[in-house]
């Protein structure tokens, strides 16, 4: 094994975890406003980490690149469209969850 | 670990499912299916590296463009509350 | 159980689910958009099953261009299903189940993924398929030599099934606008969405070329006319969706497309008629250069390549318009 196959085994790991428990919260959080956190943590951090772990495992020129290129595009896309959601959400009256509500219940 | 990593993804595309489909406003199922294809971006990666079949890529990058036209699509033609 | 067996028996988990969610499903917008996730997963699938070119198109097709064309349709008119009434639900449902117990019944007479028996591994044409395409065409991708040369002529046949669609839906759709709502829409897009207004325009280069690159490419690896042409027409959806009709038109006006939706045709049914005109049957690229017979295929499939692209880009593009014009609320 590698340094380069341990490295990029600890940033899959460490991806994989990201979007497993972005996941989760997905399902868990109480409104629409805290899961596009979740929703983020999984399209960044978990997109971008198994990326460049794949990254340095790749067998030539052209993958990386192409890895690069798709890091890039959702790195990009990502927040901007969970940034409109939310904004589109919130012009809609998406209402935001307040702890009061809960605890009446 | 690839193969970790492919389950991993697994499981998050079931959760992801599971928000589309008990989502309790429209903008929850758009954000579940918008995750949805970026995990399907990801296996497609993981997949093409675990069959060494690197032109996989070419496919997730399509699949990343799509997946950002189809929400952005939703998002400007929905209409929130019928879709209720 | 390997982890592709896992895979595919999660992904299949998933596809009964969605199914049955989309079954479920009041609302059409919510049902359009879990037929796109529907998409997605069968080309996870075809991945699996190593149809790389298939699933490219089923992305693209299916979870993209679908999903963002029956969303607009749905934009224009009453977006909730009416309930069915109960009496109806119990003969459906036996329909469903008898068609997928024939379905399933049928699926045992197939033969097994890889099974080295199949016909299709052990009839003399794949080999012919497999090693003479490398000799007689020079194209990597067998996939695009199949297509593009050795059943050229079933392609020219899809072109045009895609031309007469395109032209259905343009003589049904063009009506009269409605202005007022134009004048609504700019307004509201001057305020709102300004991050991705951005983003949007600065993609826009790169989708284009993206889809160039797809075209070019799809003789050596995973791509085509068709998945380039969906690629363009989604660049150009985006860019609609972002900025407006009239500041599209601007670039691409429907006049050019109309005629451009024809255009991919005309050039796919010339070069057919070239080669005839030199010499050959209809569609022999090797006519175009005699004496290099795969210089010829090359320069055949890259031309029907452009042909097929051209319509299906203008063919996308012209349908979303269409929808758009109606005076899409909102």
């Amino acid at each position: 094994m590698t340094a380069l196959d341990v490295a990029s085994g600890v940033l899959l790991l460490a991806g994989s975890l990201f979007a497993v428990t972005g996941g989760i919260g997905l399902l868990r959080f109480p409104d629409f406003y805290t899961r596009t956190h979740a929703a983020g943590l999984m399209d960044s951090a978990g997109a971008v980490l198994i990326l460049l772990g794949l990254l340095l495992l790749a067998p030539d020129l052209g993958s990386g690149v192409r890895l690069l290129l798709i890091a890039a595009f959702l790195l990009v896309t990502g927040p901007t469209a969970t940034h409109a959601l939310a904004h589109a959400a919130r012009n809609d009256g998406v209402r935001v969850w307040a702890e009061r509500e809960d605890k009446k219940r | 670990m690839l193969s970790a990593a492919l389950v991993a993804i697994l499981v998050a595309m079931v959760l992801a499912l599971a928000r589309a489909v008990v989502g309790r406003h429209l903008y929850d199922r758009i954000l579940a299916i918008n995750v949805f294809g970026t995990k399907t971006v990801l296996f497609i990666a993981i997949v093409g590296f675990l069959t060494g079949r690197p032109d996989f890529l070419d496919v997730a990058l399509v699949y990343a463009l799509i997946n950002f036209v189809s929400t952005v699509a939703v998002l400007r033609l929905s209409h929130y509350r019928e879709a209720m | 159980m390997s982890t592709f067996d896992l895979a595919e028996a999660v992904l299949l988990g998933i596809l009964i689910v969605t199914a049955v969610a989309i079954t479920r499903a009041r609302s059409l917008f919510v049902a359009a958009m879990l037929g796109g996730l529907f998409s997605l997963v069968t080309a996870s699938l075809f991945v699996l099953l190593d149809a790389v070119d298939v699933a490219l198109t089923e992305a693209a097709v299916g979870a993209g261009i679908s999903t963002v064309l029956f969303i607009t349709a749905l934009a224009l008119t009453n977006s909730r299903e009416a309930t069915t009434p109960r009496r109806r639900v119990i003969p459906a449902g036996l329909v469903a189940v008898l068609a997928t117990a024939g379905l399933v019944y049928a699926s045992f007479d197939l033969p097994g993924v890889g099974d080295p028996d199949s016909p299709v591994q052990t009839h003399p044409i794949t080999d012919t398929y497999l090693r003479e395409s490398q000799e007689d065409l020079h194209v990597p991708n067998t996939v695009t030599g199949v297509l593009a040369s050795y059943r050229g002529y079933d392609t020219l046949g899809e072109v045009v099934v895609i031309f007469t669609a395109g032209i259905g839906v343009l003589l049904l759709m063009l009506g009269p606008r409605r202005p007022a709502d134009e004048v609504k829409d700019r307004a509201y897009l001057q305020t709102e969405y300004r991050v991705l207004r951005v983003v949007s325009k600065t993609l826009m280069p790169f989708i284009l070329l993206f889809a160039l690159y797809v075209l070019l490419h799809g003789e050596y690896s995973p791509g085509g006319g068709f998945q380039a042409g969906v690629i363009f027409g989604a660049g150009f959806i985006l860019y609609t969706l972002m900025f407006g009709l009239a500041a599209v038109q601007r670039v691409l006006p429907m006049r050019t497309l109309v005629v451009l939706v024809a255009v991919g045709v005309l050039i796919y049914a010339g070069v057919g008629v070239a080669t005839m005109a030199l010499g050959g049957g209809f569609l022999d690229y090797n006519e175009f250069n005699p004496g290099n017979p795969s210089g010829g295929q090359v320069a055949g499939l890259l031309l029907i390549e452009v042909g097929v692209g051209v319509t299906v880009a203008a063919v996308m593009v012209a349908m979303f318009y269409s929808l758009v014009r109606r005076g899409v609320r909102r």
